[in-house]
Formats: C-alpha cells, sequence, structure tokens
C-alpha cells in the first residue's frame, strides 16, 4: 500500500542538531554513579504524601509525571508540590494537560517560579476540552524556558536512560521545526547510512506515577495502558508512588507477571485513594468532565483562578478534602459509573 | 437523500477513505467518528489504535482523551505509548488523522506556536503531541480540517509535523520513511490529494454546491483543481447519516460542533 508520491533518496544530508537547550544531562557514567546510591533494601516505604514531596522533590529539580495527562496522574502529589511552593522545577510535558495546568498554578500567582524548564511534546491543551488559559498565559509570558520534542521522543528519551544508554535513534521529528527547537541531532547509522533522529536520554530526578496497586515495598500493578511509566520508572533517580489501594506482599508473590515496576525502583509509597481524580482511573472512575470544565472556566480571569486555587488547593489541607469540596463520594461514584457502564 | 451539516459530510467522506483490514491511528473528535463510521459499514475490519496505547476497542463512546479508559475498551491490548508509535515506525500502520492551526501547500502542519516569534508566541498552541510522531511514520496522513485562509497559508509560523516539507524528495533526504506522507485533505468545501510530480496540494472533488472559486478564496495559496471538470465529492449516504446520528455520535458531541 504505496500511493503516496514517492521518490529516490538524494544525497546523505549533512549532520545537523535543534537549537533547543538540553536541560538534562545524557551521561550514562553519571547516571550509574547515581544510581549506584540509591537505596536498593525491600523496606517498607509507606508515607504520606506532603512527607514524599518534602523529603524526595528539591526546588530546581528535574520532575516527570507518569500517566497521560487527563488519565491516571497523581493529583494528589500535584496538589502537594504547588502547596509547597517548590521552585525553578523542570519539566517533562509529554501529554502533560491536567498534571501540567496544575503546576503552572505556581506561576504568575504570586507565588515565585515554580516551572523554569519545560520540555514540551505537549503542554497548555486539554485534548478535546479546549486550551488552558493559565498555562498559555505561563508559556506565553516567556517566564519559561522551551524545548520541543514529540510524545513519542519523550518516551524514548526516557527509555534510553532506563536502558543506561545516552541515546536512542528514531525516525520522527526530522526535517520539521519540531526538530529545529528541539536538543536533538541527526545521525547516520553505521550499518545502513540512514539518517535517524538522535534522541538524548532523559533522567529525570523524580518521578510520581499514580497507580492501582502497589505492596508497601513499591511494587506496582498498572491496569489498561502504560504509557511511559514503565521506563519512567526505571529512568528517574527517585520515584514517588501513589495507588489506589495498597495490597499485601503475598498478593504481588502470588502474581509476579502482574508486577510493572518493581521496588527497587521505588523510594516513597503513598495510599491515595481517588488519587488520579479528577482524571479518569481505568477500571475504577471516569475523569470529572464537569470539575476540569470549571478549572477552565476560573482560570480566564487571573483574580478568579487565585479565589478557585486557594478553595481548592491552598485553603484544604489534604487530598480528601478537596475530594470533598468537589462533591465527595457522591460524585465519585458517578464517575464510577461512567467509567464501568460506559454506554449508560 | 436526507439534508446534512458540513460536518457530516466530512466525516462520511473521510471514513470512506478507510480501507476494510487495516489500520488508523486516531485521535479524538471528527477523526475518531470517521473510523468509527467506517467500522459500522465498509470497513468492519479496520482497527483503531489510540497513542497512548489502546489497541483495537469495542468504543462504547466517544473518548475524549486519546489515553481515555474508553480506548482501551473491551479492546484486544493495553499497551505503552512507544510499543504503538513503534507500530507505526515499522510500518503496520496504514492510516492516521491529524490536524493543526495551519497547513500549508506540501500539507505540513502547525500545532506549537501562532506568531513569528518562538519565545514569545502570540498563541501558544499544544505542540507535536503524537502529530508529529504519526505524520512521519504512518503510511497515509488524513488531515480534516476547516477550510479557510488562515488555516491554508503559503508559509507556516512553524512547521510541527512533517508533510512532504519542501517538495519531492525532502521526506526521504530528512530520513523520513520512503512512501509516506499525506494522503487527504478533508474541508468543509472540498477533497484535496497532492500532485506526485509537484507534492503540492490540488483539489480533487469539490462538495455539493462549493465552486472552484469558493475553495480558492478560502485558501491562502495556489490551490489547482487536479482536473476538469472536477467531480463532486459523494454526499452522506441514508445508511451513513444513520448510523452517524444513531450510533456512532448519538450525544453529538462532534455533529453539533461547527466543521473541525
Amino acid at each position: 500500500m504505496s500511493h503516496a508520491p514517492s521518490h529516490a533518496q538524494s544525497a546523505a544530508s549533512v549532520p545537523s542538531q535543534g537549537s533547543g537547550e538540553l536541560f538534562s544531562s545524557p551521561d550514562c557514567e553519571a547516571l550509574r554513579d547515581a544510581m549506584r546510591q540509591r537505596p536498593r533494601g525491600m523496606v517498607n516505604k509507606l508515607t504520606t504524601v506532603s512527607e514524599a514531596v518534602r523529603r524526595l522533590l528539591s526546588d530546581g529539580e528535574y520532575l516527570a509525571i507518569g500517566g497521560f495527562g487527563g488519565d491516571r496522574i497523581p493529583t494528589a502529589a500535584l496538589h502537594e508540590i504547588v502547596r509547597q511552593g517548590r521552585q525553578r522545577l523542570s519539566f517533562a510535558g509529554h501529554t502533560a494537560t491536567h498534571d501540567f495546568q496544575i503546576l503552572c498554578a505556581g506561576n504568575l500567582t504570586g507565588r515565585g517560579t515554580l516551572l523554569e524548564k519545560v520540555d514540551i511534546a505537549y503542554v497548555v491543551g486539554l485534548e478535546a476540552r479546549g486550551l488552558s488559559p493559565h498555562a498559555r498565559r505561563v508559556i506565553e509570558s516567556g517566564e519559561v524556558a522551551t524545548t520541543e520534542w514529540s510524545n513519542y521522543a519523550l518516551a524514548v528519551r526516557f527509555r534510553a536512560a532506563a536502558m543506561g544508554v545516552p541515546f536512542l535513534p528514531v525516525r520522527v521529528m526530522l526535517g520539521t521545526d519540531t526538530f529545529n527547537r528541539s536538543a536533538a541531532r541527526t545521525v547516520t547509522c553505521p550499518f545502513t547510512g540512514q539518517q535517524l533522529a538522535a534522541l538524548p536520554a532523559l533522567s529525570p530526578d523524580v518521578a510520581i506515577i499514580h497507580v492501582h496497586e502497589a505492596d508497601r515495598y513499591g511494587n506496582c500493578r498498572i491496569r489498561g495502558t502504560t504509557v511511559a511509566d514503565f521506563d519512567l520508572a526505571r529512568a528517574a533517580k527517585k520515584v514517588i508512588i501513589t495507588c489506589e489501594r495498597l495490597i499485601p506482599e503475598e498478593e504481588i508473590r502470588r502474581d509476579p507477571s502482574q508486577t510493572i515496576i518493581p521496588y527497587y525502583c521505588v523510594d516513597a509509597v503513598c495510599e491515595v485513594p481517588f488519587g488520579s481524580y479528577p482524571a479518569n482511573m481505568p477500571y475504577e472512575y471516569f475523569s470529572d468532565e464537569q470539575h476540569l470544565k470549571a478549572w477552565l472556566q476560573a482560570e480566564r480571569d487571573l483574580d478568579t483562578f487565585q479565589a478557585f486555587l486557594e478553595k481548592h488547593i491552598f485553603g484544604v489541607s489534604d487530598f480528601h478534602d478537596y475530594l470533598a469540596i468537589c462533591g465527595g463520594t457522591r460524585r465519585l461514584q458517578e464517575l464510577r459509573r461512567d467509567e464501568l457502564f460506559p454506554a449508560g | 437523500m436526507s439534508s446534512y451539516t458540513p460536518m457530516e459530510l466530512m466525516i462520511c467522506a473521510a471514513a470512506r477513505l478507510l480501507e476494510d483490514n487495516s489500520t488508523i491511528v486516531v485521535g479524538t473528535g471528527a477523526p475518531c467518528a470517521a473510523a468509527m463510521l467506517a467500522q459500522r459499514t465498509t470497513a468492519p475490519r479496520l482497527t483503531l489504535l489510540f497513542e497512548a496505547g489502546g489497541v483495537g476497542p469495542r468504543l462504547p463512546r466517544m473518548p475524549i482523551s486519546v489515553g481515555d479508559s474508553r480506548t482501551f475498551f473491551q479492546g484486544v491490548m493495553a499497551t505503552s505509548m512507544a510499543d504503538i508509535m513503534e507500530t507505526c515506525q515499522r510500518g503496520m500502520v496504514d492510516y492516521t488523522f491529524i490536524g493543526g492551526a495551519q497547513i500549508d501547500p506540501y500539507g505540513n502542519l502547525n500545532s506549537t506556536i501562532i506568531g513569528d516569534d518562538y519565545n514569545r508566541p502570540k498563541v501558544r498552541l499544544p505542540g507535536s503531541g503524537g502529530a508529529n510522531d504519526l505524520g512521519s511514520l504512518c503510511w497515509r496522513t488524513l488531515i480534516m480540517t476547516q477550510h479557510d485562509p488562515r488555516r491554508f497559508v503559503e508559509k507556516l509560523d512553524f512547521m510541527t509535523t512533517p508533510g512532504y516539507l519542501t517538495g519531492p524528495g525532502a521526506r526521504e533526504a530528512a530520513g523520513l520513511p520512503r512512501g509516506t506522507g499525506p494522503y487527504r485533505v478533508i474541508t468543509n468545501l472540498a477533497v484535496m490529494g497532492f500532485a506526485e510530480e509537484t507534492c503540492r496540494m490540488q483539489i480533487l472533488s469539490l462538495h455539493p454546491g462549493v465552486t472552484l472559486a469558493d475553495v480558492q478564496t478560502a485558501t491562502g495559496f495556489e490551490l489547482p483543481p487536479a482536473c476538469d471538470p472536477l467531480p463532486v465529492t459523494p454526499p452522506p449516504s441514508d445508511e451513513q447519516l444513520e448510523i452517524l446520528r444513531n450510533e456512532v455520535d448519538p450525544h453529538r458531541y462532534i455533529l453539533g460542533r461547527n466543521a473541525a
């Protein structure tokens, strides 16, 4: 099936590289040194979200978030990062939608600069729901340094780090401004002469991933799509897990084939029921489209948005209170029904 | 023959392009509606893939995110984004649908910024997402968009996703897979393709009631007809409309909108 116009391959192009800034080092020896220092004990890592964020995420570090923006995101941890006022983070924006929207609440709202550098594959938008006015404000202000990538490119960059190699070759981004504004380079295949895009390994300082089930050591199960989380959990130097429910170690051992993330990749485990709300959690609850619409509405005017943030994030003590404000178990029951009986 | 909206015509025209026993990566919205309609009419064995990892769902409702749980509802696999993109990269995905805020004569697309200063854009759009990946790797790229001169521009503010780049041979020279590229552009006015010798966009058919001048006025670059006279895009059949309205989008999530 090849009815597209086809043309003979022209002479090999000269090597080129994007002009974007590389926000993290792809050095695999430095990564091994960092991994060598990580604790490996299969010990109890249970803690609270606020303690995990306080202890494991520092100002100026590089953060990545699991899931897919409006699907299986660690909302409680994202709120906590904003509430604790982390500053000058770098961020991996691979289809970052509601997660990015939450983090943007720490920019241009009188609380310093939460986001300083963003690797962008997809930010600012919330897919079919439209663009986030405040995320637009933050990026359009020019106060955040950005470098462009594609979704697959960021997934591959995590995989390179997970593999412990400094780069991987792919056949995307080539020939476009996405490449020109990236920090990728072209490379020639030593076997075939094919021109490829070389993507530098990305090892975030901290990854936060919401999963369905984990034991207290950090062995994790994910149902549904894994997006990039298999690789992200292995690529990051520190990993915080939030989970819908804790399960016993014996349950993990009963069926180890279900383990997606092993304990030695994990630094903290926090049990957060409904922890992806208002985003979708497969087989648990659907996204709360009304609440996501309320976010987008509130963001249009900065004062209205400040009041919205005060009510939903800064003025609440923890995620339980947030869920209660958003309709509590009554709303969650509706969303569970939406998820389990999508045809009505 | 029932009456229909421009959006319904676009979805029905797009659905007819999808061959049976093929594979397609779709997003949300009208493209998803077109793929679902094709499955219920001419392409029952069309396999839908979604970029976050959903494969072969029995879509119970229109997804709102290309990663939401409907994208693998009763599916054959829930996998990773890399697995989907690599299925495209090794040549097993026939079609994809992508869109953008701007498209140029070579089918290159912009979904990154509006404005001429990357660092201080007039409007920051989401960026590539999976669009660059899919437009690079799938055999045939289909584009559904509203037809107006602000979208159909000679020069993009930013080339997010590759069409034929600068013309014949440019994709291959850049290292993109041989034999891939934009295949059809479906708008509220016409269906376009790309000339073999120049890789530039040309009109293949005009929608009922639309003139050549209407299309050219709505386009910011020279857009010639592929032949003279141009055929008329077949209007939606009663069967297509019935299925589209009652099964694919009964809540009018897509059909209630203006074109694209």
